[in-house]
């Protein structure tokens, strides 16, 4: 007779992912499922899945699901709460959602401390689309919109959302995390729980920003797709918690 | 004994389980799978220390730890 | 039902809301709507509900995407402007099949426009108004009673259809006060049942449910099958008024404000001794064209009668067909139709006049335009001095 030491969740849903080989959101998928099961409240959660890769996040996901428009992911979570206060709402976004389109609705809703938690997927390309340049694509770093390499001269800079939102009086929990070793994992795991851990506990408004990795719309290897996220984004999004006041 | 099961119709070879294996026991399969992958094995169970480094890191959610 | 009260346009509806069992409100400030999120701030908390300021008209109408979504009655309100910004998710929520009220206190346009009330957003509100093929049931009040009973007809018809409802008002009639009453009692949302689709907590094993607009290879299917229930809507769910409308030689065709003023042109017509009558569409979407094909048979003239530029003509173009003449008395951007002036274009509609009938190319008649580029000022690509 066997043990199992680690399989899949249940809070995932049989469906195989649709993500390239890879891609980070998977790792992140699971890492939200686990957490569910952990903290007890798998019953209770209601996800938002964003418009871009993780469009389909609703078929993973084994509990009830909203997917609605590009970067709106924060306002539908807000709707979502306010209707369902006993509810443990979540909106998984990706960087040009969250960080272009959306942007007034992630701030807003940081503004607000809503008790909802954000997930936001940093791989700094439109990744869905095709690689397009996103808000938070490196300088130099080459996009089909910037077939030259970011120049921020035309383009600006990327924005950092941890550092922007830790500004507001109402965020209450901002972390940066990566996937690219499983030690990296296993502290993205503590810090989304601790997101989810607030939201139980009404402490209001918590994101974790997680550097992913895209290979395909990099047009890397896995290996050199982690390698980027080491020794190109660290530096720009260096990884840690930049607001904590969710207390124990 | 730990050991893991790879669900091919999930894996899609990107191997990073391959690489974040500390034993170095995992490789890459000789046959296709109905995806169209050359998924990841498990070439050497008998080194499996049962860390969960492969499951960690798997995008795909595709590994089970086992322990006999 | 209560006694009658004295109330204004916007908090009539407002309070017409709450009773009906609105539970959630987002909204942003626009005028002549901004009694309404004011008056939900002061009582949907004790109500039981949630308001919330939203940093966007954008922003609100995906929050109340996510509150329909978990079966709460749900609504947003705004005027013009602010309902163009609303499309996205209103085609959102039509594709997910949600139900929910959407308020149009309309204002002149286009663009930024007035404050006056309006009736130019005809067209957008009873097509769809944002991408692809979709209704939304467009109710049309004229009096600050209707404002306040029609939320309740509008959840009631929206959660039977599972579709977003709108309530096309203006800001007249948001802005006015009249003595009304309510003709339902309070709806206790507690004593609502759930609906099987929602999101919601406590799943207790069923199978999970998703609310979403994405419908990959099944879209086809999704928007064919869906237009089943618009079908059975125009089938079953067109309201209208109708004042001397079987005895009438012309039929004036107006809804909201517009409507007052053709009631007043009625009744001076029968001083003058001649027969006029009013067809009121009360639902816009789904247009009572049966109805008024049939009307429009016995009658020598219709006079649509419209504050927009011959948005509402058209549908009654579509109802009746080319067996009775149709004109068309336009009072585009603000413009305010008054009873004189309407019957001024009934006597034309009768003897064959101008006056007082609008028609396009009538009006462009020796028209001539041409917007041209001139070199004397300059060449467009120079681009000196400019920063990048």
């Amino acid at each position: 007779m066997s043990t199992i030491l680690a399989k899949k969740p249940a809070s995932l849903t049989d469906v195989p992912m649709h993500y390239c080989p890879g891609c980070g959101h998977g790792i992140v998928h699971r890492l939200l499922a686990e957490t569910f099961e952990e903290l007890k409240i798998a019953d209770r959660v209601i996800g938002v899945a964003p418009v871009g890769c993780a469009v389909f996040a609703d078929s993973y996901f084994a509990c009830d699901c909203v997917q609605g428009a590009h970067g709106r992911g924060p306002a539908i979570a807000t709707g979502i709460k306010r209707s369902k206060p006993q509810a443990i709402v979540f909106s998984y976004q990706g960087d040009g959602d969250l960080a272009s389109i959306g942007m007034a609705e992630i701030v807003h809703a940081a503004v607000r401390s809503e008790n909802i938690t954000v997930i936001f997927i940093n791989n700094a390309i439109y990744g869905m689309t095709g690689g397009q340049m996103a808000p938070t694509t490196l300088v130099g770093q080459v996009a089909t919109t910037a077939p030259k390499g970011r120049d921020p001269k035309l383009q600006g800079w990327p924005i950092n959302m941890c550092e922007m939102l830790s500004q507001i009086t109402g965020s209450k929990y901002l972390a940066r995390v990566a996937v690219d070793t499983p030690q990296n994992v296993l502290k993205a795991k503590q810090c989304i729980k601790k997101a989810f851990e607030n939201q139980v506990n009404g402490v209001g408004f918590s994101m974790v920003e997680v550097l992913s990795q895209c290979p395909t719309n990099w047009h890397a290897s896995v290996e050199q797709a982690l390698e980027f996220v080491r020794t190109k984004m660290m530096p720009q999004y260096p990884l840690g918690v930049f607001k904590d006041e969710g207390g124990k | 004994m730990p050991r893991i099961e790879v669900d091919d119709n999930r894996c899609k070879a990107c191997y990073l389980c391959v690489n974040a294996c500390p034993k170095k026991c995992l490789g890459k399969s000789k046959t296709i799978s109905k995806k169209g992958y050359f998924p990841a094995v498990q070439e050497r169970p008998q080194d499996c220390i049962g860390c969960k480094m492969c499951y960690v890191i798997c995008p795909d959610v595709a590994i089970t730890v086992l322990k006999d | 039902m209560t006694e009658k009260t004295l109330r204004k346009g916007n908090e009539a509806l407002a309070e017409g809301a709450i009773r009906a069992g609105a539970r959630f409100f987002a909204g942003y400030p626009i005028t002549p709507q901004n009694e309404v999120p004011e008056y939900m701030a002061a009582y949907m908390a004790d109500a039981g509900g949630a308001f919330v300021q939203a940093e966007s008209e954008v922003a609100a109408i995906n929050m109340v995407y996510g509150a329909a979504a978990t079966g709460t009655r749900s609504m947003t309100s705004s005027s013009s402007p602010g309902i163009s910004l609303k499309q996205e998710g209103i085609t959102y929520l039509a594709s997910a099949d949600l139900p929910c009220l959407i308020v149009n206190v309309m204002r002149g346009g286009p663009g930024l426009g007035s404050i006056g009330g309006a009736q130019g957003d005809y067209f957008q509100a009873t097509r769809g108004g944002g991408n692809g093929d979709y209704h939304v049931i467009v109710l049309a009040p004229n009096s600050v009673e209707e404002l306040g009973n029609f939320p309740k007809l509008g959840f009631d018809l929206a959660e039977k259809y599972r579709m977003p409802c709108m309530i096309l008002a203006d800001g007249i009639l948001g802005q006015m006060m009249e003595s009304m009453a309510f003709n339902f009692d309070p709806i206790d949302p507690n004593k609502l049942g759930k609906f099987d689709w929602a999101v919601d907590i406590n799943k207790n094993g069923r199978a999970k449910n998703n609310v979403f607009s994405y419908k990959g290879d099944n879209l086809i299917a999704d928007v064919v099958e869906r237009a089943k229930r618009y079908g059975l809507i125009e089938k079953t769910e067109a309201r209208y008024e109708e004042r001397n409308a079987e005895d009438c030689d012309v039929l004036l065709v107006a809804y909201g404000l517009s409507s007052r003023a053709c009631l007043e042109a009625v009744n001076r017509a029968k001083e003058e001794g001649l027969k006029v009558g009013l067809f009121r569409p009360i639902t816009l979407w789904p247009f009572p064209s049966k109805r008024l094909a049939e009307l429009a048979k016995n009658v020598k003239a219709i006079l649509t009668v419209e504050q927009s530029l011959g948005q509402l003509v058209q549908d009654v173009k579509l109802a009746v067909g080319d067996k009775t003449p149709i004109y068309l008395q336009a009072y585009p951007a603000g413009g305010q139709p008054d009873g004189a002036a309407i019957l001024t274009g009934v006597r034309s509609c009768l003897n064959g006049g101008k006056e007082g009938l609008f028609d396009l190319q009538e009006h462009a008649k020796g028209f001539t335009y041409e917007c041209k580029r001139d070199l004397s000022l300059g060449v467009q690509g120079d681009r000196k001095g400019e920063t990048k």
